[in-house]
């Protein structure tokens, strides 16, 4: 079968972000996407995209992984350096082309812009790669538990999240299983056109959704097989404890963004 | 026979949630079929009282079970046969409270399982494991699987993690704590399913077909696995399976048919009554069936072989003899 199968960007390993608690680590981003937006000058911007690279160093990633996960902003950064570049107006005039004019200041400004794109996704990228969807699933259910005071199920959201990250490579197993068995039977879902491509993923897409529907009601009653109740009060295996380590990724960000934020940088 | 019934109202008298069934019990005593081999009403673990269960679909009501009465002592190995349909299914999901009866009662370790509020000590004490090993595991790494029923339980997560790792090593899967589920085999994820089961420390565990889509290696893993708990720890097991081969190992074989309990007693008695297999479409293990066709055709061999072993002893024993 596909063992290849992955979710996310996650990349195992031990270094320090991947032992960060994933609460702390999404605390952290927070401060650190806050500080790029705040961030006004090309010294500030610099110095924050040094950290962010010495980070990528630390934790080893693989370089064609950030390549890929920064693949997708690439053309939104070239669209926003070119406007930039044809729009804002200032400084030393460096080109003249008829009534278009190429300035200093949109070239610096467009380049800004473009490092702080790369800036944000960069950040967010180290805490994806460094965290299973799963605990990041958690982490976000220690932030959203306050919201159980306005009676919204944050327990079984959460467990819907688990199901929904267990079952992901299972029903994709499945459906290269029944991929091959329509192909064995004649089925066509290389040519034709778009629509025609579509089409012929029917005898596919029903298959799956009856035996999608199958497991969740056989899931449904193993679980309360196994004594789950909905609404009922549940523990943990694993309950996260922030080591000293995690406060300090916490306070070294906050101190960044406040650091920015007092010097104006 | 004694009168159950009556012992179980005296010993229950007390309470009043049961008083009233187990008056009508005594009135109406059931007549019961095959051996009854719960000695005592302390060994007494399932008891199941003209058990009824209907389920309506478009063109009408479907009786499912009609009319089980049925007692199984502590640390019982059972095993439960039948053709599709027979009900074999539906009556184990009763001994867990995942169905409620039509009619009639079914008690577990003294909680009658129409009452909502036994629900929790009820399923504590049975655990179920399912056919289907992908459909039955929740969590995306093994530990969080075999979690999942204690924390349920809300236990502290000190005494899970002991319970994880305790019921890990009994089960031989120490080292997997970390693998998502869905890059075992078979074998593995029913055993992670039984892990799952067994650590919540139940007296009982319900097996529906747990062997029916492994391969050969992993149906022996899961079958070896269940038999230890039976044997190491008096853990009743109740297995619902199609393999006769698997029915001929427990101490007790029920044949179902048509919602009913056609047959009740040791293996080497049911499951060499063969013509009512071959009447209800079932087979008995190989070896029963072999020295069946032998004897028809003339051949003297004894009535009670059932394994592999038995057949070549009567074997040897018969050519010794001519």
């Amino acid at each position: 079968m596909n063992r290849s199968i992955t979710l996310g960007h996650f990349i195992p390993g031990r270094s320090l972000l991947h032992r960060l608690d994933p609460r702390f680590k999404l605390l952290a981003l927070l401060n650190i996407l806050i500080t790029f937006f705040l961030l006004e000058t090309h010294l500030g911007m610099a110095v924050l995209l040094l950290l962010l690279l010495l980070l990528v160093y630390i934790v080893r990633v693989p370089f064609g992984y950030l390549l890929r996960g920064l693949r997708p902003i690439f053309y939104i950064a070239l669209f926003t350096l070119v406007i930039h570049i044809f729009y804002e107006k200032g400084g030393v005039v460096l080109l003249r082309l008829g009534p278009v004019t190429v300035e200093s200041a949109g070239i610096s400004e467009g380049l800004f812009v473009v490092a702080r794109l790369f800036g944000l996704v960069l950040a967010t990228l180290l805490v994806t790669l460094t965290s299973t969807p799963l605990s990041l699933a958690q982490g976000l259910e220690y932030f959203i538990k306050p919201f159980q005071l306005i009676r919204l199920p944050v327990a079984e959201v959460t467990m819907i999240m688990t199901i929904a990250l267990r079952f992901i490579p299972t029903v994709m197993e499945e459906s290269q299983r029944l991929m091959r068995a329509q192909i064995a039977r004649g089925a066509d879902f290389e040519s034709g056109s778009l629509f025609r491509k579509a089409h012929n993923l029917t005898p596919l897409i029903v298959p799956l959704f009856v035996s999608a529907f199958r497991r969740a009601d056989e899931l449904a009653l193993a679980m309360e097989a196994r004594g789950f109740c909905i609404g009922a009060r549940r523990t943990r295996l694993h309950e996260r404890k922030a080591t000293l380590c995690d406060w300090a990724a916490l306070f070294f960000s906050a101190a960044l963004l406040a650091g920015i934020m007092v010097k104006g940088l | 026979m004694d009168m159950p019934g009556a012992l179980l109202y005296k010993q229950n008298i007390g309470d009043r949630r049961y008083r009233k069934q187990e008056v009508q019990a005594y009135c109406f005593p059931a007549i019961r079929g095959g051996v009854c081999p719960v000695s005592s009403e302390q060994d007494l673990f399932i008891r199941a009282e003209r058990l009824r269960y209907r389920y309506t679909l478009e063109n009408g009501v479907v009786e499912a079970l009609s009319g089980i009465d049925l007692e199984i002592g502590r640390g019982e190995y059972v095993a439960v046969i039948g053709p599709n349909g027979s009900g074999k299914t539906t009556l184990l999901k009763h001994f867990n409270a995942l169905l409620k009866p039509s009619a009639g009662t079914v008690i577990v370790s003294g909680l009658s399982t129409a009452d909502e509020e036994n629900f929790p000590a009820i399923r504590r004490q049975c655990g179920m494991i399912f056919q289907n090993p992908d459909n039955q595991l929740v969590a995306t790494t093994v530990e969080e699987d075999i979690a999942f029923g204690l924390e349920n339980l809300a236990l502290p997560s000190r005494v899970i993690r002991d319970r994880v790792c305790e019921v890990m090593r009994a089960l031989n899967l120490s080292g997997l704590e970390q693998h998502p589920p869905h890059l075992l085999s078979g074998g593995e994820k029913q055993r992670v399913a039984i892990a799952g089961v067994l650590a919540m420390r139940p007296q009982c565990l319900l097996m529906d077909e747990p062997t029916a889509m492994l391969d050969p290696a992993g149906q022996r893993e899961v079958l070896e696995a269940a038999r230890k708990l039976n044997s190491d720890q008096g853990i009743n097991l109740i297995h619902v399976t199609h393999f006769p081969e698997e029915a001929a190992l427990a101490g007790r074989v029920l044949v179902m048919d048509q919602g009913q309990v056609v047959r009740d007693g040791p293996p080497v008695e049911v499951l060499t009554d063969i013509s009512l297999l071959h009447r209800l479409g079932l087979q008995s293990t190989v070896s029963a069936e072999l020295a069946f066709l032998l004897r028809q055709g003339g051949m003297l061999l004894p009535a009670e072989i059932l394994h592999d072993w038995e057949l070549s002893e009567a074997l040897c024993a018969f050519a010794l003899k001519i």
